[in-house]
């Protein structure tokens, strides 16, 4: 068996991690490229969202490669995140591939923990549960280690004094990832590069804009699909937090556990007056975390998501009013097939230039009022 | 004076209106409907949502529009299931908030949350809410909501009675003259607010009943069969309109009993772009039946899709003199 699973972002790190543990060949998919996207597009539902589009070209890609099993997120939520499995293996066994769809649960509870466990049993053959239950949590804890290191690596960015080192060191760090097998490896070269990057010179007094990025959690982590902008903000020195990471997403799912804490509830909190519900994909999340970036006097949001993504819309109908209420400057950019970045980036440009100069023109305020 | 209660004309309105309008109508409300959707009702409609958001939400931003200043009370429920371990879609989960942020001065909203994912239990409770903002009397709710589910169910019942499909009887008559100059069927499927929204859809059901063809839809089959054909299909269905249209999909290959599939959709449709997809794959795979797509958006040309009507309808009468319909065996 030769498992494979779509991108999204760096999460394809944890997923590697844990099948080499199981003992599992992986096959991790090429980077998201255009030859991917125009493979998915082509064999996809016309108006589908685009990550389900770039999962197909991922998958296919896998396939020449050798891939014969699909590992994919399912289960049941108000949007169609829940449908890709189903489409998409009807999609490959129509091109004549002879494979296998493992589709993963929430894990809302401990019944459903055991049935991913169950998944996990099937793939490595193993009946040794404490080996399974081991390989997960490594699993986790490497999803965790692996958002730490890349806010670290946003952080860092925005105030490097010579430019393009962190995006060099960052580079290698892929390299080795990609090369490294085995938790205990991984986790060392995390360690190793965190130590580099923080021995990089950083100009600490250096003014950055700090912009907050909602929306839709593959659009936010994916840089194929939002033309590599966390990169391209920290460039042009702007520091980015990233509202959804996948570490969190899954924190969010277990926090029943005691002892794992997650922000949901600060979230919810945040979005209570504008939408107090779940209404399916991220959109609480985009409005509340849209409210707390306001609360924490964050220059400006950007707000990520595919074009027709049925949640986000909602959310973005809310947030032209907080646009407002909380007088935060929130720029939306939707995602589609589209490859002609000029647009996306003098869109951002302006945006930073309306956010610096918001931001003197409050300074100038600041100094001359008499109060 | 009567409290006046405001339903648009959109969305799930086509679906539940018995039951909506009596149930208020028992509790001693005045009922306002907003007027049948028309360009101004799409114009307001359009200019007040965002760009993003499909047209039927588009089309209930403009009903909210047009009853806002005419009523006490606005009936936006915020429907989030209606079936067991089903949704319905999120936009319609977020339909409360969506018009509250888009649309000033607005009455107040009956916004309560009808959530039968788990289960009905709760039923009473729901109604409840809703019956509380006009009375607050619960046993007049109660009995007020059993005459309009009576209402609702015999109108469900006409609907399906109007036009019970024959089973196989296309396939026995084959190449005679009988079946030559008979009238056509076309099933017309797609979303009830899209099918029964005469100007949304550019009066496509008088379109098809010109060209001597009569219409299904997949109100007019009975709910069960539609459970029953969607448990055969292979893969988790969790949407009710996915549920209904699969299962009217899988119905119609199995009983043959109709000449034509015309699916309607619309642009940015999170369900059809799913649905859409599948039933369209069930039925070109699994059967012979002619299946045509249509996706509708803002404009109002209607000459395109005059013709493409005319030349399905056509493509089908056709195929009973050229093509050899007789099965091999006899």
């Amino acid at each position: 068996m030769k498992i494979t699973f779509p991108h999204m972002g760096n999460t394809y790190i944890a997923l590697k991690v844990v099948f080499e543990e199981l003992g599992v060949e992986v096959i991790v998919p090429p980077k998201c490229n255009k030859n991917t996207l125009e493979l998915g597009t082509l064999y996809s539902p016309e108006l589908m969202c685009i990550p389900f589009k770039i999962t197909v070209g991922n998958y296919l890609e896998s396939i020449k490669k050798g891939a014969d099993t699909m590992f994919m997120w399912g289960g049941r939520d108000v949007c169609r995140i829940g449908y890709y499995n189903t489409l998409q293996r009807d999609i490959l066994e129509n091109l004549g591939h002879d494979i296998k769809m493992l589709c993963v649960k929430p894990m809302k509870s401990i019944r459903e923990i055991e049935h991913f466990l169950e998944k996990l049993n099937f793939v490595s053959g193993t009946k040794n549960y404490l080996k399974i239950l081991k390989s997960f949590i490594q699993g986790l804890k490497t999803l965790c280690r692996i958002d730490e290191f890349d806010d670290l690596v946003i952080k860092i960015r925005a105030r490097e004094i010579n430019k393009g080192e962190v995006d060099r060191l960052y580079s290698n760090f892929k390299r080795d990832i990609n090369n490294g097998k085995g938790y205990r490896r991984t986790m060392e070269i995390i360690g190793q590069y965190k130590k580099k990057l923080l021995n990089l010179e950083i100009d600490n007094n250096k003014e950055v804009l700090r912009v907050g990025i909602v929306g839709e959690i593959y659009t936010v982590l994916e840089p194929f699909i939002n033309h590599y902008l966390i990169e391209r903000l920290g460039n042009m020195g702007v520091e980015v937090h990233r509202s959804v990471t996948s570490s969190e997403f899954i924190r969010e799912q277990l926090d029943f556990i005691p002892f794992i804490k997650s922000n949901k509830h600060d979230i919810h909190r945040a979005s209570e007056p504008y939408l107090d519900t779940e209404i399916g994909g991220h959109a609480r999340h985009t409005v509340g975390n849209t409210v707390i970036y306001s609360e924490k006097n964050f220059d400006g949001v950007i707000h990520l998501l595919p074009f027709t993504c049925m949640p986000e819309i909602v959310a973005q109908s809310i947030l032209t009013v907080i646009e407002k209420e909380k007088d935060i400057p929130i720029l939306k950019l939707v995602l589609d097939e589209m490859t002609g970045e000029t647009g996306y980036l003098t869109r951002i440009e302006a945006f930073l230039d309306l956010l610096i100069s918001r931001r003197e023109k409050k300074s100038y305020e600041k100094s001359i009022s008499w109060s | 004076m009567d409290i006046k209660v405001g339903i648009p004309r959109a969305l799930l309105y086509y679906e539940y209106y018995p039951l909506w309008i009596s149930f208020f109508k028992e509790l001693g409300a005045e009922v306002i409907v907003s007027q049948k959707t028309n360009k101004e009702i799409l114009y307001n409609g359009i200019i007040n949502t965002v760009d993003e958001a499909c047209i039927p939400v588009k089309i209930f931003h403009g009903h909210v529009m047009d009853l806002k200043d005419r009523v006490d009370y606005l009936f936006i429920p915020r429907i989030k299931s209606v079936f067991m371990n089903e949704y319905i879609c999120p936009k319609f989960s977020g339909l409360p908030e969506m018009i509250k942020y888009s649309i000033k001065n607005l009455p107040r909203v009956i916004d309560t949350e009808i959530n039968f994912f788990e289960s009905k239990e709760h039923l009473n409770d729901t109604i409840y809410r809703i019956g509380k903002y006009i009375s607050n009397d619960y046993g007049f709710i109660m009995s007020a909501y059993d005459k309009a589910h009576l209402e609702y169910k015999l109108h469900r019942k006409n609907i399906e009675q109007e036009k019970a499909p024959f089973v196989n009887e296309i396939k026995i008559l084959g190449k005679t003259k009988a079946n030559i100059g008979r009238k056509r069927r076309i099933m017309v499927m797609g979303h009830s607010y899209n099918t029964y929204d005469s100007y949304l859809n550019i009066n496509l059901l008088d379109k098809i009943k010109s060209n001597k063809a009569e219409i299904l839809t997949p109100e007019m089959i009975e709910e069960r069969y539609t459970i029953d054909y969607a448990k055969k299909f292979d893969g988790d269905i969790y949407w009710t309109f996915a549920r209904k249209l699969i299962g009217t999909a899988l119905y119609l290959i199995d009983t043959r009993s109709v000449d034509g599939i015309i699916y309607i959709s619309t642009f940015g449709c999170g369900i059809d772009s799913v649905v859409g997809d599948l039933v369209e794959k069930l039925i070109r795979r699994n059967s012979s039946i002619p299946f045509s797509l249509i996706t509708l958006d803002e404009h109002s040309g209607e000459a395109g899709i005059n013709t493409r009507i005319e030349a399905f309808i056509d493509m089908i009468r056709w195929r009973d003199v050229l093509e050899d319909n007789i099965s091999a065996h006899g």
